[in-house]
């Protein structure tokens, strides 16, 4: 025992460091980056994995080629892209009004944070299968809500194609909004109170005190909040999957449902894995200049 | 001392033995619907007979495929029985997932003749229609229609259906009569609620679309290739009667289907049915037993086959029994399937409502009296037809439910233009297999 100590003493502080660091990074290699490597080399090759025993070929760049050369996969992209943009924004203009609206002090203040957040915390297949009864034509609650407003008559969210995008994009909406009400918050609240004050002794009225002070130093919170966001919607699955399995017809078919789809029903191991690093690469560029131009806007 | 001894050893060791005779086990996969629970109630008899205990994993219709492909692909040891989709015994012969039958049949006399040809040829053999057998005919099923006979016997409404359309109300001999009286159901008010024509596949998730639009497309005629080229499929899977049925098929989606049935299938046709909104349900045989024992407040049902048009055809649906290659109970797997082709235990088989494909059952003379939907179903199998059986058929179902769907429910574009992508679609899949 006295022996073992002595060894371990008898370690620099680096190799202790490295001690401690090992187990993670082993982790990281084998679940990480192990598959990563493997995913881009199978996306040279024409690999069936349900194709047992046949031969697998090198192809180099012919499942790129094909992926970029495919309008289907630009619609997708689109349909992706309508999604995660209206998503973005409307998450933000809601999540910042209503951490706004909480960040001032009034009776049932916290009750009202609580409820607002539920939906966030509820898992996002449950959310997809009772939204699909809320969105019922004959007995869901959405349709009778907007019909008490103005008679449109029976109206189908899931089943038309013009409602559907839009379907998906309330939903996730609802459920994530207060994520970013919850981030927006935090700034809000680390706002120093003697900016204001200083603001009043100025003349500066509520809305030049909301640019000049409010919106300035909550920013950075409400920018971080929507990469975050932003990554989570470029590879929304469960929740879109379980609410319109990306019908009708492809018109919900996010990227990532047809990932899946050419990956685990097809089985085109080698296709869908070029596929899986072009949204890889993507969502990896996307974040990378999104990070940079959040990091100038902290400077300012 | 003995006796005392004898008194508590003799529990003992018998408790123990029956433990062991019990320990011999197999599991059974198969879809997740009511003739899965009338084969575990079958196979008491057989653990009684055998003690062979049976699991079985019963998968629910949405996850059917992918779970079972998934553990076949793996090869998974889970299952020692698979009652898999007839589409899936190319794939189940050519990667070697499922045992070669042939000289087991011999050897214990079960004989492909004693079953009802359409089925051994669906369901059994690979190549399509050689003497190669990868599984026995367990479940016959065929898509077929249910409509509510109680209403169709309303002097009131046989008036009216005759008046405008200048034939009886009754069971639809074509898709034209089955539009008439769909939309004559349609946004109809009977005892106080507003009612629909029909509840029609348009699941886009799995085969529910494509299972449905081929009940149109076969009666109008259509071919998936050229019978003297195979794989040339333009001018026949895209030909003007294919064509001509897929805008059918859409019609009776935008005039006969209740509102919001955009992503239906079984369950959903089921409950659109059993809750008094349609008229007609389209749905496999298998659930007409349950839907006929289930009748009450009123509701009187009627079962008719698949309605012809320019042919009489019908789609096929239902499973053979097939042993696992990667079992390593293949042997107590084959004494089930044993056990199983026997003429009295299918003739139960039927009475427990499952769909024997035996022809002892199927020709016995009280058969077609058995049940209401009994002549129907024989009908049905006389005149069935499948969807592609190859290997692909995953890569060949996928494209063909995105693009009908696009086209029945999302109104994108024209069923010609959704034929000719499919085509494509498919091409590209037996090209890239090597069949091209």
């Amino acid at each position: 025992m006295k022996s073992a100590v002595k060894k371990f003493k008898g370690l620099s502080d680096k190799a202790i460091a490295w001690i401690f660091i090992a187990p993670t990074l082993i982790l990281l290699l084998a679940i990480n980056i192990y598959p990563l490597i493997y995913a881009i080399r199978m996306s040279f090759t024409n690999f069936y994995a349900n194709k047992i025993g046949r031969e697998v070929k090198f192809v180099g760049l012919k499942n790129y080629k094909k992926i970029l050369g495919k309008e289907e996969i630009w619609e997708k992209m689109q349909i992706t892209a309508h999604f995660v943009c209206w998503t973005l924004v409307l998450q933000a203009l809601i999540g910042l009004g209503l951490a706004l609206l909480l960040n001032k002090k009034f009776k049932g203040n916290e009750l009202l944070t609580t409820l607002i957040v539920l939906p966030m915390m509820l898992s996002p297949a449950v959310v997809g299968v009772f939204w699909t009864y809320l969105y019922n034509p004959q007995v869901g609650l959405f349709n009778y809500v907007v019909n008490f407003f103005y008679d449109f008559g029976i109206f189908d969210m899931i089943g038309s194609s013009t409602l559907a995008p839009w379907s998906i994009v309330i939903v996730d909406t609802w459920m994530w909004t207060p994520f970013t009400m919850l981030i927006c918050l935090a700034g809000l609240r680390s706002i120093p109170n003697y900016l204001y004050e200083a603001a009043e002794v100025d003349r500066a009225s509520k809305w030049q005190q909301f640019i000049h002070i409010t919106l300035p130093s909550v920013l950075p919170f409400l920018l971080l909040a929507l990469l975050f966001r932003g990554i989570e919607n470029f590879k929304m699955f469960d929740l879109v999957a379980e609410l319109t399995s990306g019908g009708p017809g492809s018109a919900t078919e996010l990227a990532s449902i047809n990932l899946k789809r050419e990956a685990f029903e097809k089985w085109k191991t080698g296709y869908s894995s070029a596929f899986a690093v072009i949204l890889f690469v993507t969502i990896f560029g996307f974040g990378n200049v999104y990070v940079k131009v959040m990091n100038k806007i902290k400077e300012r | 001392m003995k006796k005392i001894l004898s008194v508590f050893l003799v529990p003992v060791f018998a408790l123990l033995f029956s433990l062991n005779a019990k320990s011999e086990s197999l599991t059974l996969g198969w879809a997740a619907w009511d003739p899965a629970n009338a084969l575990q109630e079958l196979s008491k008899e057989f653990t009684a007979e055998t003690g062979v205990e049976m699991n079985f994993e019963f998968v629910p219709w949405p996850n059917f495929a992918e779970r079972m492909l998934n553990e076949l692909n793996n090869q998974g040891k889970t299952f020692d029985l698979l009652i898999g989709d007839s589409q899936w015994i190319g794939q189940g012969a050519e990667y070697g997932h499922y045992v070669k039958l042939n000289d087991f049949f011999d050897a214990n006399g079960i004989s492909m003749d004693d079953f009802n040809p359409a089925t051994v040829y669906a369901y059994s053999t690979w190549p399509k229609g050689s003497p190669n057998y990868y599984a026995l005919p367990a479940m016959g099923d065929a898509l077929a229609w249910a409509y509510r006979k109680d209403w169709f016997d309303r002097p009131e409404l046989q008036a009216e259906f005759k008046s405008k359309h200048g034939y009886d109300l009754g069971v639809p001999k074509t898709w034209d009569e089955l539009y008439d009286m769909c939309t004559f159901f349609q946004g109809r008010e009977i005892d106080g609620q507003v009612r629909y024509g029909a509840a029609i596949n348009t699941e886009r998730g799995s085969e529910g679309i494509t299972m449905g639009v081929t009940a149109a497309m076969y009666a109008w005629g259509m071919e998936y290739e050229n019978p003297d080229n195979p794989y040339e499929m333009d001018g026949y899977f895209n030909s003007d009667a294919s064509v001509e049925a897929v805008e059918f098929y859409r019609k009776m989606y935008e005039d006969c289907a209740p509102p919001g049935h955009s992503d239906a299938y079984m369950v959903a046709n089921l409950d659109a049915y059993k809750s008094g909104q349609v008229a007609f349900q389209m749905n496999w045989y298998a659930f007409w037993p349950g839907v006929s024992k289930e009748d009450s407040d009123g509701r009187v049902s009627g079962f008719f086959a698949n309605p012809c048009q320019n042919v009489c055809a019908a789609t096929l649906g239902g499973q053979g029994i097939s042993v696992v290659s990667y079992s390593d109970k293949q042997d107590l797997a084959l004494e089930y399937m044993k056990w199983f082709a026997k003429p009295d235990i299918q003739q139960k088989w039927w009475d427990l409502g499952g769909y024997s494909c035996h022809m002892d059952v199927l020709g016995s003379p009280d058969f077609v009296d058995s049940a209401v939907y009994a002549q129907g179903f024989l009908d049905s199998m006389g005149i069935v037809k499948d969807f592609w059986q190859e290997p692909t058929f995953v890569e060949l179902m996928l494209p063909m439910q995105e693009r009908i769907h696009d086209y029945v429910v999302n109104g994108k574009g024209s069923a010609k233009d959704a034929l000719d992508k499919i085509i494509d679609d498919w091409t590209e899949v037996f090209e890239d297999d090597g069949k091209i």
